[in-house]
């Protein structure tokens, strides 16, 4: 393949046409559905049915894939460990499926590093957007530099490591051109992902702004100007003067830096209070916030007002180490180490970042305090937002819960539903034809009794909820039988004593049935045409 | 019967079987997904149910008939089920899994065999519904008709 880990946008078709999936579920049939909507997204699909294999598969050709969807319960390895072993290695998006949509088991998927967890039966819908996730990480690789949120910590340290001054006695641990380059350039021979590609094709229809010094300096000039909690994108827009420069590009510079200050203030504040993580509401989903990083720093996200940011009860993200275990943190370590050669450690990660908060605040703020501005935060998110990675007693994670609490409704309705058929079983019979099941002493079944099958009535009455069902006339309406729950209480049932290899259907078998039963017109012209239903 | 009283057959039992809930939309999902390149992808798929369902009815009715019962065993074979007759839509099947599912928890295991035996009947009668659906299918198609799909 000539593309190697690029977008399928650069490819003939058009993104997101060509994607390539693979999907991993021990399921034959779901793999089947699976692999028919895929196709019909114009994905490039490739199954498998063992976790094992799937590894094999990708490690085999690193850039052959754009995303992984996978089961969560398979025999040979726990869909949560492919999972890890595909971010670890592969640094690829991950879907976890299930059945089950318990909020534990969404919990998990998500803190293992899923990028997203779909309920069982799934839509095509769903399926058509997943390309937003392989776009989604490849912009947050492609901007991780210049952004605030997806701070490069291992890029400061290397140009820190390298001695480029001007990147350290500057407001700007923003995207430094020169610093862009130079990083992009030792990333992608690393990486081997070609991000800019990336960034020529998938930022879209906007020009990319580069924040360089300058711009950046005249940005924080003109917010220290307005005061911070006067702050607006249009006030900081008139006051730089930069004429090319847009009030969008502004405000999102803005939020980066917002979020970018807030999280400083957090790693000191750590020092101080031990804090849990804090949501940012401006989080865009296609902001870098969203990255690996957060993947890996981020503990837990709550959602509350943050006023000045003194000592808040969450920070957004923690550094501490002891706040994650170690593999989560070698994870994202290790990935990095991989990619620049520089191991980071926690502790000097935080060394970093205190130098970096040293570096930067003294330009910034004549007080020397950070807590100026004040952001209201709403007490949402969504299933795009850096989820919590600890659950606490928290009342935003209803909203998680709200989402997959369809399946548990179902069920709750389900075992009413099933207690009112209960008292029948006692007196229905074990419909069972399985030679091995009635072999069980275990169980008890009983033979239905062949004399009362043949009874034309009984038939028609049983069209659906009796054994005989397939073979029964096909003149009755059969809205009448099919409401007739009482005739399923009292009457017996069984089953039509079909051998199972042939529970395919086979045109043979009509040969049993009377002709007169299926094809006499007479007796359809009975039936009332207003009955159908659409 | 000519075509169109087949078809109109074939819709009022795919109706009936949506209404009562032995199939729900994840089947006209399926049907949706049956084209030129796959004509009989949905009988395909049922029919892999079908193997699935025997496989796994099999292997609970064992895991239950052991002692003592390994409920852990026979929760995962039912969460199979659960996640396998999500795939056609079998609804009424996917039910009584999710209940089963609960009995297994608390290792209630009359609770167990009981919707064992439920399972067992659902399951037949919804294949004996199906069949009767393909066979209206097949009639219509050899009468030259094409095969309305559920609303």
């Amino acid at each position: 393949m000539d593309n190697n880990g690029c977008l399928p946008c650069t490819r003939r078709e058009g993104f997101p046409a060509g994607l390539r999936v693979l999907v991993v579920d021990d399921d034959p049939t779901w793999l089947k559905i699976l692999e028919k909507m895929l196709k019909k997204c114009s994905y490039q699909v490739t199954t498998c049915c063992l976790a094992t294999e799937a590894l094999k598969k990708l490690r085999e050709r690193k850039d052959a894939f754009d995303i992984v969807i996978s089961d969560v319960n398979m025999p040979d390895m726990n869909g949560f460990k492919l999972l890890e072993h595909v971010g670890l290695e592969m640094d690829l998006p991950v879907i976890m499926m299930s059945v089950d949509g318990e909020t534990s088991r969404v919990m998990k998927g998500v803190q293992h590093g899923a990028c997203d967890y779909l309920l069982k039966p799934i839509r095509m819908k769903e399926l058509r957007n997943i390309w937003q996730h392989v776009l989604r990480k490849r912009i947050h690789e492609g901007r991780e530099f210049e952004s605030l949120e997806g701070f490069d910590f291992e890029g400061i340290h290397h140009l820190m490591r390298n001695g480029q001054d001007q990147c350290c006695d500057d407001v700007s641990l923003f995207a430094l051109e020169d610093c862009i380059s130079s990083t992009r350039k030792r990333k992608d021979a690393d990486n081997k992902h070609d991000e800019r590609e990336f960034g020529d094709s998938s930022s879209t229809k906007k020009a990319r702004v580069v924040w360089s010094v300058d711009l950046h300096q005249k940005f924080v000039q003109a917010v220290n100007q307005i005061g911070f909690d006067k702050v607006g994108p249009k006030k900081i827009l008139d006051l730089m003067n930069v004429p090319w420069l847009t009030r969008e590009n502004v405000a999102s510079h803005l939020q980066k830096y917002r979020l970018y200050l807030s999280r400083l203030q957090k790693q000191r504040d750590q020092k101080k209070c031990s804090s849990s993580g804090i949501k940012n509401p401006d989080l865009n989903p296609k902001d870098p916030g969203s990255s690996s990083i957060k993947n890996s720093m981020n503990k837990q996200q709550n959602v509350v007002s943050i006023d000045g940011f003194r000592c808040p009860n969450n920070g957004l993200v923690q550094l501490h180490e002891s706040d994650f275990t170690v593999s989560e943190l070698n994870k994202t370590e290790q990935r990095r180490a991989l990619a620049t050669n520089n191991i980071i450690p926690d502790p000097n990660m935080t060394k970093v970042s205190q130098i970096v908060l040293n570096q930067t605040f003294s330009p910034l703020n004549s007080e020397g305090n950070i807590e100026v501005f004040d952001c209201t935060i709403p007490t949402q998110y969504t299933w795009n937002q850096v989820p919590k990675r600890k659950l606490q007693d928290d009342p935003k994670s209803q909203s998680i819960a709200s989402m997959v609490s369809s399946p548990s409704a179902a069920s709750s309705i389900a075992s009413s539903a099933v207690d009112n058929i209960i008292p029948v079983q006692s007196k229905s019979l074990m419909v069972n034809d399985q030679s091995s099941v009635t072999s069980n002493p275990g169980l008890k079944t009983q033979e239905f009794d062949a004399s009362l099958i043949p009874d034309l009535e009984f038939y028609q009455q049983n069209l659906l909820w009796g054994g005989e069902a397939a073979f029964s006339p096909l003149e009755e309406d059969l809205n009448f039988f099919l409401l007739q729950s009482e005739c399923y209480n009292d009457m017996n049932f069984g089953m039509h004593s079909i051998d199972m290899s042939d529970y395919y259907y086979d045109p043979g078998l009509t040969a049993d049935v009377p002709n007169h039963l299926l094809y006499d017109s007479a007796d359809y012209s009975v039936v009332d045409q207003s009955l159908f239903i659409a | 019967m000519d075509v169109l009283q087949l078809q109109r057959k074939l819709r009022e039992h795919q109706a009936a079987m949506l209404r009562e809930g032995f199939l729900d939309d994840q089947f006209s999902q399926l049907q949706k997904l049956q084209d030129e390149s796959s004509p009989d992808f949905v009988i395909e798929v049922v029919k892999m149910f079908f193997d699935d369902s025997e496989k796994l009815l099999n292997n609970m009715t064992r895991a239950l008939g052991q002692v003592p019962v390994d409920f852990k065993q026979v929760d995962a074979h039912v969460h199979q089920y659960k996640g396998s007759s999500a795939s056609v839509g079998a609804a009424r099947v996917k039910n009584v899994c999710a209940t089963f599912r609960n009995f297994c928890e608390t290792q209630n295991l009359e609770g167990c065999v009981r919707c064992l035996q439920q399972l067992q009947n659902e399951y037949s009668l919804l294949k004996n519904n199906l069949q009767y659906l393909f066979r209206l299918q097949e009639e219509i198609q050899a009468a030259g008709g094409s095969i309305p799909t559920i609303e």
